[in-house]
């Protein structure tokens, strides 16, 4: 059987910093956003930022969530600092 | 029912994320094209200045979600519409490189009367400000840095 998973992506300083516009993560049940930050803080350096309480905004599916927000496989997650249009 | 039903036929679209300039004098033109019941037109214009967080700013980066963006802004126009009498409504936001003075934003609204359109557009434009997904990049002669988030303009979106 296939592993279930999901899209992870990074969008501006957070792409930057951590070098990665996009990755491919595991999908378990029961998963939220926070629990990806936290999967994700877990690689050290500049990853460590994710779970250090600096403000990250989540999109699950392009739409705005929150840390406690259910992810599960298919699903297109996007972190990102406080935007700055306009 | 689409509150927009009794706006102008012509399909323009109502949000454009664009790298490329646009003409402001078109597109006041096309809001005018909104049927005799207009009475008011409200258009915001940002533009690249020479200051922001740091002074000595040449120019900006620009980047966007794409897909949410778009998404985001419609619903905004919707949220404003159900506001307010808002008859046609246009959003352009330019991305990527854009030098001093360059135009960043425009934001029109259709109204029958100036309170409407004056308020709709002054709303779309603070809540664009702090919830669709654009990040601002200054570039100076001395390095460039990404613009932070002020409270100030969350504020003002939370105002409304």
């Amino acid at each position: 059987m296939l592993e279930q998973t999901l899209s992870v992506r990074f969008f501006a300083r957070l792409r930057e910093e951590l070098g990665t516009e996009h990755l491919t993560m595991p999908a378990h049940a029961g998963q939220t956003a926070a629990d990806l930050l936290a999967t994700l803080a877990n690689r050290g350096g500049p990853w460590a930022q994710l779970n250090t309480g600096q403000p990250v905004m989540i999109a699950i599916n392009q739409a705005m969530a929150k840390p406690q927000s259910p992810v599960k496989p298919g699903d297109e997650v996007a972190f990102f600092p406080p935007v700055t249009g306009g | 029912m689409p509150q927009n039903s009794s706006a102008s036929s012509q399909a323009v679209p109502s949000v454009s994320i664009q790298n490329a300039d646009f003409d402001a004098a078109q597109e006041y033109a096309q809001l005018r094209d909104s049927g005799v019941g207009t009475g008011a037109i409200a258009t915001f214009t940002g533009l690249v200045r020479d200051s922001g967080d740091r002074q000595g700013v040449t120019g900006l980066f620009l980047e966007h979600y794409p897909g949410m963006t778009e998404q985001i802004i419609s619903d905004l126009i919707t949220q404003a519409g159900q506001r307010w009498d808002v008859r046609k409504a246009r959003v352009i936001h330019r991305i990527g490189r854009l030098p001093l003075q360059s135009q960043i934003v425009f934001v029109g609204v259709c109204s029958t009367h100036r309170g409407d359109a004056f308020a709709a557009c002054e709303f779309i434009m603070d809540a664009l400000k702090t919830s669709a997904p654009f990040w601002k990049k200054e570039l100076t002669d001395a390095g460039e840095h990404w613009v932070e988030q002020k409270a100030s303009d969350v504020a003002r979106t939370e105002g409304w």
